[in-house]
């Protein structure tokens, strides 16, 4: 499972990479992996505001759907319009090719409350060992 | 979740786990839900071939006569019209019409049938059945000796005839024979799940790790599992007992009437004849999502704003890439075309309904067109 040092990391497994004011997010690998088959990604309003740890959009898997979360709070600027056509991005690609939303930040402080790499790496082995 | 140590495993689950399969609990069975993933198990399936585990299906063995032992009332159709070694599917009725299971039966020979029912239904079809039979007859439930594996996909026929039995690709749609298997003499059946040409082979639960490996020898056969199996059965509108149908829908409201034979005394039968005299009120019918969005069991069903029905399964269609969905409506609103709206919560997804199945191009019937 890959987990790439240079983002940063939610409980709810999704990931984000901050550039100054804007960040990039998606969900991890071990999220697609856990989801199975990707079918379709709901895009989010444009604009759409979000706070930090509420949802932004739902992604559908064969099996079921599920809520993923605004890693930090700030407005929704561009949806990964590929995902429209091949959701399955998420699961070939999760932190290049299948990123989900771009986000400018309101509040870049909040980074405090989110993972990196070894403590996200930590958090999955305790969810995967008590599986 | 339920605690898996109370799930029953199949003589595979050392297959599975060594597979790397994600493994779920199914109607009180530890069964794996998939391998590689649902979608390229579900094309596979449908372009070339799979084998999937079914050993937690139940087989129950009957000799003696149909008639006058009591247990032909006791099915929606005649055992004795079945001929010598054909199957036939239908169902087993309350005394409200209501389906108690469905089912699939072999004709062995003059006196002898083989019944094959649902996993979660075995212990209840028993009882059901053993107190409506008479003395004298000879009714055995073999389940837990009788192992299953699915074999499906347009080239399932040349890998049984390579791999099993050259005189097993002779074998009609919904016919049976015994073969050889592995020097064990048991029924090979062109019966299956998926929409797809395709064989249910039964043989003793202590061989059916060395079939399972001798079938996966051939490298054409991949394993898939319940994932693929639910969304291949969705594609081509089979109801899933337990889901689509159970003891509160009757067959009539299923849309399964073409497997109800009203010329013969059947527990039911003056129940349904009343529901047809005063007619039903809703049926189970077929819809297409007009996006990729997933329809689940559950969702309500909306006509200009009001409820007229509940989604019962639904799923993305990986052949036709859309939601699908089976679910009961309103019976004024039950045609093909007429636009509904699925909705729960904040979700909604513009469908309409369609008629079944939904993906036509199968092997099933082993159309001579076909590159395969």
């Amino acid at each position: 499972m890959k987990i790439p040092d240079n983002l940063l990391y939610t409980k709810e497994h999704e990931w984000v990479l901050i550039n100054g004011k804007k960040a990039k997010m998606g969900i991890t690998d071990f999220a697609q992996e856990h989801l199975g088959d990707v079918t379709y990604v709901e895009p989010p309003d444009d604009n759409k505001a979000v706070k930090q740890f509420e949802m932004v959009t739902t992604i559908e898997s064969v099996k079921a759907a599920s809520d993923v979360y605004a890693p930090l709070s700030g407005k929704v600027t561009q949806f990964n319009s590929s995902l429209e056509a091949s959701p399955e991005l998420i699961n070939k690609s999760p932190y290049e090719d299948g990123w989900i939303a771009l986000i400018e930040l309101s509040d870049e402080s909040e980074k405090k409350n989110l993972m990196n790499k070894s403590q996200y790496e930590e958090y999955v082995t305790k969810l995967s060992t008590r599986e | 979740m339920q605690n898996t140590t109370d799930l029953k495993n199949t003589p595979l689950v050392d297959e599975h786990v060594n597979l790397k399969a994600k493994m779920a609990p199914f109607a009180g069975w530890n069964m794996p839900i998939q391998y590689e993933g649902i979608i390229s198990e579900h094309l596979h399936t449908r372009q070339v071939a799979s084998l999937f585990d079914i050993c937690h299906m139940g087989e129950f063995y009957f000799k003696g006569d149909a008639l006058s032992s009591g247990l032909d009332r006791i099915f929606s159709f005649s055992l004795n019209d079945i001929p010598m070694k054909r199957c036939r599917y239908g169902a087993i009725l309350n005394e409200k019409g209501g389906i108690k299971d469905d089912l699939i039966v072999y004709r062995i020979s003059l006196d002898e049938w083989m019944i094959v029912v649902n996993s979660a239904t075995i212990e209840k079809d028993k009882k059901h059945i053993e107190s409506h039979l008479k003395k004298g007859s000879e009714f055995k439930n073999l389940s837990g000796e009788t192992a299953k594996l699915d074999l499906q996909g347009p080239l399932s026929r040349d890998i049984i005839s390579k791999l099993i039995d050259p005189a097993a690709a002779k074998l009609k749609y919904y016919s049976f024979d015994y073969f050889d298997i592995l020097g064990e003499r048991n029924i090979i059946s062109r019966t299956g799940y998926t929409g797809e040409l395709g064989y249910e082979l039964y043989i003793s639960s202590g061989k059916v790790v060395e079939l399972w490996r001798h079938l996966l020898k051939d490298k054409r056969v991949r394993p898939a599992g319940l994932g693929a199996r639910d969304t291949l059965r969705l594609e081509m509108g089979y109801t899933l007992y337990g889901q689509d149908v159970d003891e509160e829908t009757t067959p009539l409201e299923g849309n399964l009437e073409r497997y109800l034979n009203f010329n013969k005394e059947f527990i039911g039968r003056d129940a349904l004849f009343r529901q047809k005299e005063k007619g039903i009120s809703k049926i189970l019918i077929a819809f297409k999502a007009q996006s990729r969005r997933a329809p689940r069991h559950g969702y309500s069903i909306l006509k200009d704003g009001k409820e007229i029905g509940i989604v019962t399964s639904g799923s993305f269609s990986p052949s036709i890439s859309c939601g699908i969905g089976l679910g009961y409506v309103d019976i004024r609103h039950s045609k093909n075309g007429e636009a509904i709206l699925i909705k729960s919560g904040p979700t909604e997804i513009e469908a309409t309904i369609c008629e079944k199945p939904f993906y036509k191009n199968t092997s099933i019937r082993l159309r001579m067109n076909r590159l395969f």
